[in-house]
């Protein structure tokens, strides 16, 4: 447990020392957000019927586009190599980075998601639901778009393949967290999708650290 | 080590699977362009006119067997994707970076044929249906592997990061096609359907197997061929490699 | 302890080298010498266990080194790059280090370790504002403050002055003396404070 709470601590620290990383995730949110409404026109309905989508695009390229920070920062000055060869297992220390990773520019998304969906005139439920997908949501993210930024490290071009790797792997993730809120508001009860994303949440969560070891791995050798 | 597995372990070496795709790759040619021309003619003159598509409908005959072979291709991926790093083996990784530009292939060709077809009968170039999202999906995954590849220098690494994203890949086809399939009957988009309600005609059925048949023994054929360049240029500082680049006569 | 057999390297195509054999007792250091670019760097690592070994064998006490949690909890290695997070102090950097090591370093071992280096007063500063001399300094007191008994250094007292290699020779005479094992390449002098039976060398031919 040491080592694991060991490098949440120092990721989240390192980030908070420089807080451009934080901000770069919420401030693309928040343009997205706005930018959408800018672009289709102020027609209630339409805004109201394309905000569960619009927010949650917005959030999975705000995750995006923080991704190849997870592991390059640490690859460059050698840290990420002394993980590898520590005795603690890798899988944890990755599983500890991912956590790191949400906390910074998932779990903000989530608090500012209520205020931004006002701006689309989602009523109360509706809210409720979009806080869940997101909450749901953004550590799915996070979990999968590690597998792409481990293998995508030191590479050329890393930040454009990182998101061809990525996206195709997001789409579930994308149909269930804005198909809840949109089964929410036609009525139709959000429980369904809301068990699958917590379905593929813990799977990915199984999964995704395993599959980033052994990527990081085959990178450093 | 049984006489069977022994067979199978000599041919992992480059050198002999070399040599054993030389002599394959121009009998699964041929047999490619018999079934695909049987099946053509078949699809294209044999098969009856379907009263509600006319003879637009006949472009199914590509479509369908080059959706079947971009998925089949794509698990064929996997299954050297594993060989490849539970065994370590060279060939596994050659192999995969030989089948993904054809497993593009198909799956380019199926969402072209699909926008061909949908023109006609939808009169839209493109609609949101299940089938046609997840097959451009899968042709990003495809780019994806091919773009990975080819951005990594070191060949070995090279190969099990790609063989680590086909599995990763294969494992995520399922559930993002069922996550598809989800959004489009939530949706009520147009849906692709081959057979109009009642089941395909008998001669329709048969067309598209045999071209399904032949677009699988030509995926087989080129494969083979290309992993033929592939291990020259990997192996190309052994002898044996140098031996046959060697101009005949040459001393 | 340490026993390398007929082990080989390629990278990409080359064949960087191969055959190579060598043992290492407790409290005995080995000198790895060789010309630039022959590959001392990539033994390091496949000894180390960070590149795979695709020819030959890396055994610690009798056991091969692949997913062996015995050898991972008793090795450090230390390459190029000085595994140091620029906005961290030294003192956060050395815990850090023993923690995921699963390691519990006293506070005051870690300020003797750097002080033993030359670092004193520049405990709590962020390692980037250290000089490069201090910042491998500060790289190399994590040898203090984690239990290990075998130490692989690639070029340790690189942009070190005389005094300071003087202090990394000494603690590495140190490990010697407590039976630690000592694998590393180095084009300064690095074993003067050392008795000459505890030394070895073996040169790296391409």
């Amino acid at each position: 447990m040491r080592p694991f709470l060991a490098v949440v601590r120092r990721d989240v620290s390192l980030a908070l020392r420089r807080k451009n990383e934080v901000m770069t995730s919420v401030f693309f949110f928040v343009v997205v957000a706005a930018l959408f409404p800018l672009g289709i026109g102020p027609e209630m309905n339409t805004l109201r019927q394309i905000g569960p989508g619009v927010l949650w695009v917005g959030a999975l390229l705000a995750s995006m586009l923080s991704l190849g920070r997870m592991f390059a920062a640490d690859h460059d000055d050698g840290t990420l190599e002394q993980m590898v060869l520590s005795s603690a297992s890798l899988p944890s220390l990755v599983g500890a980075k991912i956590l790191a990773h949400w906390l910074l520019s998932g779990l903000p998304l989530v608090v500012l998601s209520p205020v931004l969906a006002l701006q689309f005139d989602l009523n109360g439920q509706a809210i409720e639901v979009l806080m869940a997908t997101l909450l749901l949501g953004t550590p799915l993210l996070s979990l999968i778009g590690a597998i792409g930024a481990a293998l995508t490290l030191g590479v050329r071009g890393a930040d454009v393949l990182l998101s061809l790797l990525v996206l195709p792997l997001y789409v579930p993730a994308l149909v269930f967290g804005a198909g809840a809120v949109q089964a929410q508001t036609a009525g139709l009860g959000a429980s369904a999708h809301l068990s699958i994303l917590a379905a593929m949440l813990l799977i990915a969560a199984v999964f995704s650290p395993w599959a980033c070891a052994s990527a990081l791995r085959i990178a450093l050798e | 080590m049984t006489p069977h597995s022994n067979v199978l372990f000599r041919f992992a070496a480059p050198q002999a699977f070399y040599g054993l795709a030389g002599r394959l790759w121009p009998w699964v040619a041929t047999l490619a362009t018999v079934f695909g021309v049987w099946g053509l003619w078949i699809g294209m003159f044999v098969a009856p006119i379907d009263f509600q598509q006319g003879q637009a409908y006949r472009i199914i005959f590509v479509h369908v067997p080059a959706s079947w072979m971009s998925m089949i291709i794509y698990l064929a991926m996997a299954f050297w994707a594993v060989l490849g790093l539970t065994f370590n083996t060279r060939l596994s990784g050659m192999m995969n970076r030989a089948l993904a530009p054809t497993g593009a292939m198909f799956a380019f060709l199926s969402l072209w044929t699909g926008a061909l077809w949908g023109k006609p009968m939808w009169g839209a170039w493109w609609v949101w249906d299940a089938r046609l999202t997840s097959e451009l999906i899968l042709f990003f995954l495809y780019l994806g592997f091919m773009g990975l590849t080819a951005s990594i220098d070191d060949p070995r690494r090279s190969d099990k990061a790609g063989g680590l994203l086909a599995l990763v890949g294969a494992i995520n086809v399922p559930i993002i096609y069922f996550s598809v399939r989800w959004w489009n009957t939530l949706h009520q988009g147009a849906s692709v359907t081959v057979t109009q309600g009642s089941s395909m005609a008998q001669t329709m059925l048969w067309a598209m197997l045999l071209m399904a048949l032949a677009f699988w023994l030509y995926a087989i054929a080129i494969a083979l061929y290309r992993i033929r360049t592939l291990i020259l240029e990997r192996e190309k500082l052994t002898q044996w490699v140098e031996a046959e680049l060697r101009p005949e006569g040459a001393s | 302890m340490l026993s390398v057999i007929d082990l080989s390297c390629h990278r990409g195509e080359r064949r960087l080298f191969s055959g190579v054999c060598f043992q290492l007792k407790a409290g005995t250091c080995l000198h790895l010498e060789g010309d630039n670019g022959v590959g001392k760097t990539s033994l390091l690592r496949q000894i180390s266990g960070l590149s795979p070994v695709s020819a030959g064998q890396v055994d610690w006490c009798g056991q091969p080194i692949a997913d062996n949690e015995s050898f991972r909890a008793q090795r450090i290695y230390l390459g190029h790059n000085l595994a140091l997070k620029d906005d961290l102090s030294a003192m956060e950097n050395l815990q850090f280090d023993a923690a995921i090591a699963g390691q519990a370093v006293d506070p005051d071992k870690v300020l003797g370790a750097l002080k033993s280096l030359g670092l004193k007063g520049r405990e709590h500063l962020p390692v980037r504002v250290l000089s490069q001399g201090q910042k491998r300094r500060a790289a190399l007191a994590r040898l203090l403050t984690r239990q290990a008994s075998l130490w692989i250094l690639d070029e340790p007292v690189v942009a070190l002055d005389m005094p300071a290699q003087a202090a990394v020779a000494g603690v590495l005479k140190a490990h010697l003396e407590k039976g630690g094992t000592v694998l590393f390449t180095s084009h300064q002098p690095l074993t003067m404070a050392i008795p000459s039976a505890s030394i070895t060398s073996y040169r790296l031919q391409g």
